[in-house]
């Protein structure tokens, strides 16, 4: 019998026009618990896709106890004992604990019907078994991220899985709570189960994996024992990219302060956020998924109200009531969801430019299309929209394109502060570098630019100012770039 | 300046070209939903034409609108609460509670126009309330709401009626309804003239666009900058008034009040602005179509009377029609540029797969 439980050899994923995963191995051994690290976008999430039959590789093999095996559905891999916790939640909050645990594979009585009393005491027994005191009869959504997280273990063991993934499981928690995380995936150990931790904290890996392996930009780095490596030299393998050249960054005299957070603060999303923006700077927003950048930019475009503080504006304290009143006071916000927040798939993209600024072509109530159509079209033209016409549908357009009409869009007000929350997202090479170099020139001509972005080479490359968040608070500002490494960045993102 | 910028952007490769204009295609314009609605329409009076021999002039194709006019006044405000998305199944409580309103008005004071005017005021209120519970509680369905407030409002007009009707108005309130300029009724005018104001509200202000805009995403709309609520506050409360309207009408049309009026409108109207291809899922349609359905939905009605069929027959095939309605146009794309052609033969014709 092969010493390993779980081995992917050579995986290879290509979504539409990107590569998820190339050419990337794994290996798992009986009982062991195995990190999984790298950078937002590095591969984690699709290959546990992979291993879990939800994405088919395109090339590359799976052995699981040295045996080959093809996934074709999820099914297939639950039937092989792999299960997966994920990181946002795949539970059912309006229904029981023992429902969510059960789910898909109830126990029935000899009549066909549902064996409640039978699954409940079975649930309560599995919960205790993982040493927890839930009520199986509780409703899921009544419960704390970390008890939740609990029952989605059971659920796991319910199915007697013995290769369970887990994915950022600590995210959310706080520190007795990890504790008792950790106490838990180690007794699943110590009973035989083989783990995989994927985890953006280094205290989870140290505390209890015995191996860990690192992904970057879709690529495999290398699989190491947890003591083998210091933090440094792990951080390098993480990051350890060169920027190329395709920002066009500018040296700009910074002008007056014309934008500043004061005390911004809302409870559960993020605390006393404050910064100041200057005319002609760029201003970028990071860290990780989560530590609430997109939050506090929808704070100060009044989409989602905060509970504190004060934006001000040239000087000028400013009410935000809605979206409508930050545009008015020259304040534009570009979604990171293009599809959801951004655009109507269904219209033309004449249409779509103008929704925000109707009031431009209008006279006497009454739209002027044909006005409207000819400055659509030249906003189009100029962002270099691959379209034939601005009636075509914005569901026809690629993600760049669409993107490049979002851009359209939002300058097609005065402003003068520009939000861009992760503006090049799924957007291929050639889009990203106009995207950049849109945002070059708008700095040029004075507008404060805060650009909320995850990918460190585009923060590096284009910021003036770096703000890092965690976990709702700013951690670090960097005033003066030019000495700055990825490495830094991340310190402040995960407080290592 | 915003423009500038992006052509200094950019300029370093080569330009491209969008077409602004499109041509006038011969296809595409006859394919739009209106022109099965005009179809349906010759149907539907060549067959009351057969019906009846005194219908076939101009004076009883005109008499035959009184028949519903009452329902188009609210259609075409119902159609604006479609095209966001949402539903208003209370317009025919709201009716009937205006005329109460307006009758004990009337019956206190014996000052007609002051009792018209509590009519009005009062249907203005109940479409305000349905706006603003649906604009403070977004996660409340409108279908559940109006159905809650259909149910009160009518219990209202039925405390304060109970069985009792009034009538004895004035004799000039009768000619709201039954005056006419020449052959065409004032309510028909009023109707045309109100049809002319909404499709310039939806096609060509600001506040249409809006609202389809919210009736595709309102996420997109909220980002775009768009006062949602206000929006539907005011769609909402619009619906309100143009619903005492029609109460306003019924009344002098029946020189009478009673808590029971306009019973089961609601569904009639609703089925007008859904064969005009305005889709219940929102963002979708046109006033044009929505006027001409009024008119096959309304003639229908009136022929199907006119052979003395039953009311059963009637609902029938009423609702046989907007089935066909719904299923034709949802079946691929929207109203308006679907391809209905295809899509009947889709429907009645097995496909090869």
């Amino acid at each position: 019998m092969s010493d390993y439980i779980l081995e992917l050899k050579g995986i290879t994923k290509i979504f539409p026009g990107v590569k998820a995963l190339d050419n990337v191995h794994f290996s798992l051994k009986r009982g062991e618990i195995h990190a999984l690290m790298g950078e937002n976008g590095a591969g984690k999430s699709t290959f546990i896709k992979v291993i879990t039959g939800v994405h088919r590789p395109e090339e590359g093999e799976i052995y699981l106890n040295g045996q080959k095996v093809v996934f074709k559905t999820p099914k297939d891999a639950q039937n092989m004992s792999i299960a997966a916790i994920y990181q946002h939640g795949t539970t059912y909050q309006h229904l029981s604990v023992t429902e969510n645990i059960y789910m898909g594979h109830e126990k029935l009585t000899k009549f066909k019907t549902i064996a409640w009393n039978k699954m409940h005491k079975d649930a309560k027994a599995l919960l205790k078994r993982l040493g927890s005191d839930i009520d199986p009869r509780s409703i899921m959504g009544n419960l704390t991220v970390a008890e939740q997280q609990v029952v989605e273990i059971a659920k796991a063991i319910s199915t007697d899985a013995k290769i369970i993934i887990m994915d950022e499981p600590t995210a959310a928690l706080s520190k007795r709570e990890c504790e008792e995380l950790y106490r838990i995936t180690e007794q699943l150990r110590d009973e035989g189960c083989s783990i995989i931790f994927i985890s953006h904290r280094f205290e989870d890996m140290y505390r209890i994996a015995s191996r860990v392996t690192v992904f970057r930009d879709s690529q495999y780095i290398g699989t190491w024992g947890v003591n083998e490596l210091t933090n440094d030299e792990l951080i390098s393998k993480m990051v350890g990219r060169k920027i190329a050249d395709i920002y066009p960054k500018q040296q700009l005299e910074m002008g007056d302060e014309i934008f500043k957070l004061e005390g911004l603060s809302k409870l559960g999303y993020y605390k006393d956020i404050s910064f100041s923006l200057h005319a002609g700077e760029i201003l970028a927003m990071t860290g990780l998924v989560g530590a609430g950048r997109s939050e506090v930019c929808q704070g100060i475009m009044g989409i989602e109200k905060p509970d504190k503080g004060s934006v001000y504006l040239d000087g000028k304290k400013l009410k935000i009531k809605c979206v409508k009143d930050a545009m008015d006071a020259g304040i534009g916000y570009f979604p990171e969801d293009r599809q959801k927040q951004g655009l109507i798939l269904d219209w033309g993209l004449g249409d779509n430019v103008t929704l925000a600024t109707l009031e431009k072509f209008t006279k006497h109530t009454i739209i002027n299309r044909k006005a409207e159509r000819q400055k659509a079209k030249e906003l189009l033209e100029e962002v270099k929209t691959k379209a034939l016409s601005v009636f075509d549908k914005a569901s026809s357009l690629s993600g760049g394109n669409q993107q490049k009409v979002i851009v359209a869009k939002v300058l097609n007000s005065d402003l003068k502060v520009v939000i861009l929350d992760e503006p090049t997202k799924g957007v291929d090479v050639g889009a990203k570098a106009q995207i950049y170099e849109i945002m070059s020139s708008l700095a040029a001509k004075g507008y404060g630019v805060i650009m909320i972005s995850s990918e460190m080479p585009e923060v590096l490359g284009m910021a003036d100012t770096i703000l890092v968040m965690k976990e709702g608070r700013v951690s670090k500002i960097f005033n003066d770039c030019s000495n700055v490494t990825q490495e830094q960045i991340l310190e402040a993102a995960m407080n290592v | 300046m915003a423009k500038e910028i992006i052509r200094q952007a950019v300029s370093a490769d080569g330009t491209r070209t969008i077409q602004a204009e499109r041509s006038f295609e011969l296809k595409r314009f006859f394919l739009q939903w209106e022109w099965m609605l005009v179809l349906m329409l010759i149907l539907v009076n060549i067959f009351n034409i057969s019906a009846s021999p005194n219908y076939a002039n101009v004076k009883g194709i005109l008499n035959a609108t009184r028949d519903f006019l009452d329902k188009a006044i609210v259609v075409f405000p119902m159609a604006f609460v479609l095209m966001l998305g949402e539903i208003d199944i209370s317009v025919a409580s709201i009716m009937a509670l205006s005329a109460t309103i307006m009758g004990v008005v009337f019956q206190t004071t014996q000052n007609m126009v002051l009792a018209i005017f509590a009519g009005l005021v009062a249907g203005t209120v109940c479409g305000f309330i349905n706006g603003i519970i649906l604009a403070k509680f977004p996660e409340l369905s409108s279908m559940i709401v109006t159905l809650s407030t259909q149910i009160i409002f009518r219990g209202i007009a039925q405390i304060i009626l109970e069985t009792q009707s009034i009538s004895g108005f004035p004799s000039w309130f009768q000619q709201v309804a039954a005056g006419k300029v020449g052959y065409i009724p004032y309510a028909l005018i009023f109707v045309v003239v109100e049809a002319l104001f909404f499709a310039y509200l939806l096609h060509y202000t600001k506040f249409g666009r809006r609202t389809i805009a919210m009736g595709n995403s309102v996420t997109v709309a909220k980002y775009s900058g768009i006062k949602t609520d206000r929006t539907k506050i005011i769609i909402f409360t619009m619906v309100g008034l143009l619903s005492a309207v029609a109460a306003v009408y019924l009344a002098s049309k029946m020189s009478s009040v009673r808590s029971d009026v306009a019973k089961g409108y609601e569904l009639d109207i609703i089925a007008m602005a859904v064969l005009g291809g305005i889709s219940t899922s929102g963002g979708k349609g046109r006033i044009l179509g929505a006027s001409l359905a009024i008119l096959v939905i309304g003639y229908l009605r009136y022929g199907l009377g006119l052979i003395n069929a039953s009311s059963q027959i009637i609902m029938i095939v009423v609702g046989i029609l907007l089935i066909v309605a719904v299923a034709i146009p949802n079946l691929k794309g929207s109203v308006g540029q679907a391809n209905w052609i295809k899509n009947l033969k889709r429907m009645f014709i097995k496909q090869k797969n």
